[in-house]
């Protein structure tokens, strides 16, 4: 999906398609990736590893890496099954322990 | 013991090792790639034949618990989503952190490290940001092995401090301190 966009920057009708792509998008149920607690992950690298995985600021991946310590889990990221099965991939790269749900079971 | 530093001028990581620091961190890094290889991440057919060409990954959480930490479950309330995650990704990922283990090897070996370690050597390594991001994975899945294996909890720190300076455990914990000091000073010379 994310490819549908690209080198698209001419006025032809193509453009007319691509409403219909993001309704079909729009009308799926989003999916979450959630890092979970654990006891062993630093603070200060669970933080930095949101920053570089996910290009977040300092300040958004600290508060993030805040509920993961206090709340014990907290939804990272937002997107399609495919680009969560991403994320949660490489959360396990890094030995975070991260799982994936649909949004409205989160 | 003085962990990471970055270097102010290439903006590398630096530390400086006793040869026996760099030695141990030899002999877990070795350890974390003989584990990867030792359950096999492969199905286990019958039929010898169609295990053989059977080139797909595992579906089920491995038996032993450190693999299981390593590589969770990623739906943990679909049993079939989770195999097929599995399936895919747990051969690649067990190949990733079996090379970030080997990187360590590599690291400390081109900064001089013996195959026999001799009293009284340093090992300077310097890690540019790529290697020094693949050497805080490297630590996290050292620092996740030993924990597993010793058990260690949330705010536990007091049972380990009882224990008696000579018991294998506090030394093992003593290591897992070490490793969680490393990673520390390399994360805050890195971000």
């Amino acid at each position: 999906m994310r490819g549908v966009h690209n080198g698209v920057v001419s006025t032809s009708p193509v453009e007319l398609d691509e409403p219909a792509v993001d309704e079909t998008t729009a009308l799926q149920t989003p999916w979450v990736t959630i890092v979970w607690n654990d006891p062993v992950n630093l603070m200060s690298y669970v933080a930095f590893v949101f920053q570089q995985h996910f290009g977040y600021g300092r300040k958004k991946a600290e508060k993030l890496m805040m509920e993961v310590h206090e709340q014990g889990r907290s939804v990272v990221s937002t997107g399609t099954r495919e680009e969560m099965e991403r994320d949660v991939q490489a959360m396990h790269e890094y030995g975070l322990w991260a799982t994936m749900q649909k949004s409205d079971t989160a | 013991m003085s962990g990471f530093r970055r270097h102010r001028r290439s903006g590398a990581a630096v530390a400086t090792f006793t040869v026996h620091e760099a030695d141990l961190l030899r002999s877990l890094a070795g350890q974390i790639i003989e584990l990867l290889r030792s359950e096999e991440a492969t199905p286990q057919a019958e039929d010898p034949l169609e295990r053989m060409l059977d080139f797909s990954g595992p579906t089920t959480v491995p038996d032993d618990p450190v693999l299981a930490r390593l590589f969770p479950s990623a739906y943990p309330d679909d049993e079939e989503a989770a195999g097929d995650f599995r399936r895919y990704t747990e051969a690649t990922l067990r190949d990733g952190k079996a090379a970030s283990a080997a990187t360590v090897i590599d690291s400390l070996e081109d900064a001089g490290l013996p195959a026999e370690p001799e009293d009284g050597v340093f090992i300077d390594v310097e890690l540019d940001p790529p290697t020094a991001m693949t050497w805080m994975r490297a630590f996290t899945d050292m620092r996740l092995a030993i924990a597993t294996r010793l058990g260690v909890e949330e705010g536990d720190e007091e049972r380990w401090a009882a224990l008696p300076e000579d018991d294998p455990q506090a030394q093992v914990h003593d290591i897992y301190e070490w490793l969680g000091f490393l990673q520390e000073t390399l994360v805050r010379s890195a971000a």
